[in-house]
């Protein structure tokens, strides 16, 4: 499969053709930045130059900051107080790379349910999905070691949470804990690891980027009616695409600058709003904070993880039939893990043959039912357990879980969709009749 | 079913095999250090054992002494605390074995729990069994013992899971008197 048809780099006579021959960069380039692009995506096809942004911003704000950044138990939690009290602007740097995590995951959350909504996880694309999930999940990896640096009671207390979840595991949970921490408990060896696969995972996050968009540009991008583009003729291949550049390149720039001056906003004039007071506090091993919060983007899949206790039959029933080798905390790590591994498997679960969320009016509900269920259990995770968030916080993963497992595959068999257009290019038309020349 | 092709075939073949075993024995043996690094190292596994003054606990209080990383509670318990965890009957209890290191084996009952005969002391892990936070204590939670603040596990007045996630009960460490005012852990 060789993508969309469209005109190829030639290089002048000279130096163009003398490089071309020895590295076609240039080339490569090109075919990346003219790359045909379905002319009708709308501003969620937005998200992923924002995310491309939020990567280089973490990884430049990231290495200046390691520059001042002191790994060791000691001198953590004072370094980062160094950072912003002495460095030069180095309180600005600081707040840029925790609040560009932020963003990074609201771009991340908005670009995952705009591929949920139009099908863009449907063949041909399964391999750019998956590689997609698979970023998502080194992101939460990283975003978890880079809280666990500043060493305030959070870190401490998220750190000692989450390694916990690898004590679930029968029979070696224990020893993997143990070789993971360093130690039998959260230390110093744990928390100088960290830094180090901190610097690490985003340089491997973006080797990955880099495949990601070699897969979709081999499929070509989807788009809001999950048409594919004619490809029999290039005339047909230019009356539904515009190229990426410039049309998309200013359009994603237009867009992004908009997003950054909310960005800076929050950056200059509320920069602690989505953290928590707890870890301004220098980590203390012997005393938990009264209520254990991861920060807001992981709320959801941890809501999942503490929701079923062993007051819930589901976890009751599983744990007499493994003769209680999973007990109620190994399944919330299932469950947990579960929740992005069902997600990811989206593409095999959907048996609809239409793309696009537009004409599928059942579908449509069901899609709004999970997005308001994703609010729900960041809610659920953000309060202090009790009854009532407990029911609540069931219901929303039991509705997380029957979306994927249940109603993505019995959809595509109840569900009459309504008719789609004929090509992008029939599309366009019936929305602008007579296009500006 | 040997001709000449096939010997040197075969010969061809137990070359290309005995040189990728011992290649993937090198790779293991490379890849090992790398991975062993990350356990425990020799000054974290020193730090084994310690003593711990009890001398100055009073009555109905709690001391928390940090011991291989992790808070250890020393309870002396009172009457009634001792008295609400000996009433409570097997049948209540999520996890009915003792998770007492000194007594593997032994079943739930708090004369298996406690450190001494008469059940003032209670030495535990102050790990919560579900992900490790440090429970509160002082009478905390339904049961009048320990209450995680992480997920809400609640444990009784001898370290028992009640209620919550958690599925055991607070580990007792291997503790022992070594004199009238000093216990050793570990």
């Amino acid at each position: 499969m060789a993508g969309i048809p469209h005109d190829h780099y030639e290089p002048k006579p000279g130096f163009q053709t003398w490089l071309h021959n020895r590295l076609p960069v240039v080339s490569l380039l090109y075919d990346t930045l003219m790359l045909p692009t379905p002319k009708n995506l709308n501003w969620m096809w937005i998200w992923g130059i924002v995310l491309t942004f939020c990567l280089a911003l973490q990884i430049v704000t990231g290495i200046v900051l390691a520059m001042h950044y002191t790994p060791n138990v000691d001198m953590a939690f004072a370094s980062v107080e160094h950072i912003m009290r002495d460095v030069n602007g180095g309180v600005m740097l600081r707040y840029l790379h925790a609040n560009g995590a932020s963003l990074f995951f609201f771009a991340v959350y908005c670009h995952i349910f705009r591929g949920l909504y139009y099908g863009s996880y449907k063949a041909p694309r399964e391999v750019t999905w998956v590689i997609g999930m698979i970023i998502y999940f080194l992101m939460i990896a990283t975003a978890f070691m880079g809280y666990v640096l500043p060493w305030g009671q959070m870190s401490f207390w998220g750190a000692t949470v989450i390694t916990g979840l690898f004590g679930a595991i029968p029979g070696v949970g224990t020893a993997l804990q143990e070789w993971l921490l360093g130690g039998f408990a959260v230390g110093n060896a744990t928390l100088n690891r960290f830094f180090s696969l901190h610097y690490l995972l985003p340089f491997v996050i973006a080797g990955l980027v880099g495949v990601h968009i070699w897969a979709f540009h081999t499929t070509g991008n989807n788009n809001p009616t999950g048409v594919e583009v004619r490809r029999t003729s290039k005339a047909e291949v230019e009356a539904d695409t515009v190229p990426f550049w410039p049309y998309y390149v200013v359009k994603d720039l237009f867009a992004l600058a908009v997003i950054m001056m909310i960005f800076f906003a929050i950056v200059g004039f509320m920069p602690n709003y989505l953290g928590d007071p707890d870890n301004y506090i220098q980590a203390n091993p012997l005393a938990t904070p009264a209520h254990i919060v991861p920060e807001w983007y992981l709320l959801p899949f941890y809501a999942i993880l503490r929701t079923f206790d062993n007051t819930v039959w589901v976890v009751q029933l599983v744990h007499f039939v493994t003769f209680g080798i999973v007990d109620s905390k190994l399944f919330g790590v299932i469950a947990m893990a579960g929740a992005i591994l069902a997600m990811a498997l989206a593409p095999w679960l959907d048996t609809s043959s239409v793309r696009s969320g537009r004409y599928r009016p059942m579908f449509k509900a069901w899609f709004a039912v999970l997005v308001v269920d994703f609010v729900v259990l960041m809610w659920c995770g953000s309060q202090v357990p009790s009854a009532f968030t407990g029911w609540v916080g069931l219901i929303a993963s039991t509705y997380w879980f029957a979306y994927f497992l249940v109603i993505l595959p019995l959809l595509g068999v109840l569900e009459k969709p309504l008719l789609q257009p004929v090509s992008i290019e029939a599309d366009f038309k019936s929305h602008y009749a007579d296009p500006a020349e | 079913m040997s001709h000449a092709e096939d010997t040197a075939g075969t010969r061809r073949d137990f070359l290309y095999y005995a040189t990728a075993g011992a290649g993937v024995v090198a790779t293991g043996a490379a890849v090992w250090p790398l991975v062993n690094q990350m356990n425990p190292s020799a000054d974290v596994r020193a730090l084994a054992s310690i003593d711990v003054d009890i001398s100055g606990i009073a009555e109905g209080s709690q001391l928390t002494v940090l011991w291989r990383g992790k808070p250890v509670f020393v309870r002396y318990r009172t009457a009634d605390e001792i008295k609400a965890a000996q009433d409570v009957t097997l049948a209540d209890l999520v996890d009915t074995t003792s998770n007492n290191n000194n007594q593997p084996e032994t079943d739930a009952s708090d004369a298996n729990r406690a450190l001494d005969k008469d059940g003032k002391w209670l030495v535990m892990m102050g790990v919560c069994t579900h992900l490790g936070c440090v429970p509160l204590g002082d009478g905390a939670g339904d049961f009048g013992g320990w209450f995680c603040p992480c997920h809400g596990s609640q444990y009784d007045t001898s370290g028992r899971i009640r209620k919550g996630p958690a599925p055991r009960n607070l580990e007792v460490p291997v503790a022992a008197f070594t004199n009238e005012t000093t216990i050793k852990l570990g």
